[in-house]
């Protein structure tokens, strides 16, 4: 299997995520710092597409895209008001026009990137960089990295709790499909309310997934907690009764750091809600390892562009 | 491959004779081993750069330090990437006394285009400044597409662009050897024009 585009990760079979993981490895710098810089893409044009905001995600492949000598071209979709199909399909021909070899994209809507990579309006090979609440692969891809590299190669004897908005996260659909093809035991944990269908306390849809709608219950088993960010927009959306409840019962707080395995880790995708999924102590914890997420993220995104950049 | 044919070239005798060689050239050339590090390139370099640092451990018994041995991965140094299927990546491990101002002895099986030479170049420059940087490979089969050559070769065997010749080494292929073999595609075409 040679990756030509990376879109969900359904596509991708176990042989094909460790060859990622493998290659993200090799990019790390032996003397700490900077990932390595090689020539691999030369000649090649990566375009950023970005029809939603985001800081980390945009300069990560940005900087993974120039770390591999490519050349980038940043395409800022915001403020479009066209209707969505036809604005994606007259961008994709523009940059059809100008000539990009991947477009790595962000879009609001869900199955956005499939959509590109299969209606023929387009050469370039597509890498989903989040589309709505469907997929982000390569977000699910740099936590499994920093997980693996904690723990070794063995994710069967992993309990890793993914906890908080789970019914709108992409980045916990991706996390879910990832870490349950690598054989790892999850725990979602979550209010009835941000439980997508077909997951709730007696029931799973996926091997190797439960469901907990309390944190405390299962908290000193975990060898990875996964808070995800609550958007403070959805606050009124009647899907918990407040901000204050919500982080009582589900945050990591002070108090429930202490509860935690020795050895655990703390992962978040960010950007925090500090005080609210998360506090300042947790956060800033020796447990937390979101700065090595966002340094690893380099490493992965490198690896993907990579392998797709260099297909034969 | 789509391969048939394959004449024996070596046998396992004579890669452990020209091991032994090597290394006793590898001796001779540094004047001992003294700031020496091997370098083996994955997948089979890495085990032939294994055995020369065990005989070379033999060699210079009464030293104190063993040569330190390590395995440098080229892949995302390639510049062929796009002709080449293959691209599983071994992880790099670089002795923990590092390559900075040492003579580090890469080591391959087959020198053939000298790409997998360059790359492996480039590759030790994320690892430090290496003093010297030596190359030995098992076999030289020529067809140089860069100027790149071998300090210490195994065996010379020209051969055709169109013949593949492959070295099998115990640890991963069972048993040691080298053999040549011609495609089979050309052999189809000799056959028709006859």
């Amino acid at each position: 299997m040679s990756l030509s585009n990376l879109l969900s990760i359904q596509d991708l079979d176990s042989k094909i995520i460790w060859q990622i993981l493998h290659t993200a490895d090799e990019f790390k710098n032996p003397n700490g710092g900077k990932p390595k810089k090689v020539a691999a893409l030369n000649g090649k044009t990566v375009i950023n597409l970005f029809f939603e905001d985001s800081t980390r995600t945009r300069i990560s492949f940005e900087t993974a895209a120039k770390n591999l000598g490519a050349d980038l071209i940043n395409f800022s979709a915001k403020g479009s008001s066209v209707s969505k199909g036809e604005s994606l399909k007259d961008t994709a021909q523009t940059l059809k026009a100008i000539g990009g070899d991947i477009v790595v994209m962000r879009h609001w809507a869900s199955g956005a990137a499939a959509r590109l990579a299969n209606a023929n309006w387009i050469d370039a090979s597509i890498v989903n960089a989040g589309d709505g609440t469907h997929e982000h692969p390569t977000q699910a891809l740099l936590d499994v990295y920093t997980i693996w590299k904690h723990f070794g190669d063995d994710f069967s004897k992993l309990k890793i709790g993914i906890v908080g908005d789970i019914l709108h996260s992409r980045v916990a659909r991706s996390n879910l499909l990832l870490l349950s093809k690598l054989g790892a035991q999850i725990y979602l944990i979550a209010p009835r309310t941000l439980l997508p269908m077909g997951f709730d306390k007696d029931h799973s849809t996926l091997p190797g997934v439960s469901v907990s709608y309390s944190l405390d219950a299962v908290l000193p088993e975990l060898d990875v907690i996964m808070e995800l960010r609550i958007q403070q927009e959805r606050m009124e959306g009647g899907f918990f009764p407040s901000a204050t409840e919500f982080s009582n019962l589900y945050g990591l707080r002070k108090e429930r750091l202490s509860k935690l395995k020795e050895n655990a880790i703390i992962l978040h995708p960010g950007p925090m809600n500090r005080g609210l999924e998360i506090d300042a102590t947790s956060a800033d914890s020796e447990k937390s390892k979101v700065l090595e997420q966002v340094q690893n993220g380099v490493l992965v995104r490198m690896a993907v562009l990579f392998l797709i950049g260099t297909k034969s | 491959m789509n391969t048939e044919l394959g004449v024996d070239l070596l046998s396992r005798d004579d890669i452990s004779r020209a091991i032994r060689r090597i290394c006793h050239e590898i001796v001779e050339s540094n004047q001992g081993l003294e700031n020496c590090v091997v370098l083996g390139i994955p997948t089979r370099g890495a085990l032939l750069a294994q055995r020369i640092g065990n005989t070379l451990a033999e060699i210079e018994s009464n030293s104190k330090t063993p040569i330190p041995v390590g395995t440098l991965d080229i892949t995302i140094y390639r510049d062929d990437l796009q002709f080449r299927s293959q691209k599983e990546v071994t992880p790099t491990t670089i002795p923990a006394s590092g390559i900075d101002g040492k003579t580090v002895i890469l080591v391959d099986d087959v020198l053939y285009s000298g790409r997998t030479v360059r790359a492996a170049l480039d590759a030790l420059r994320s690892h430090g400044r290496p003093q010297k940087v030596q190359l030995a490979v098992l076999i030289d089969r020529g067809h140089r597409e860069l100027p790149i050559r071998a300090d210490y070769v195994g065996k010379n065997l020209p051969s055709a662009a169109n013949e593949v010749v492959k070295v099998s080494l115990a640890e991963l292929d069972g048993n040691d050897g080298v053999k040549i073999f011609r495609r089979v595609e050309d052999l189809n075409k000799v056959e028709v024009s006859k």
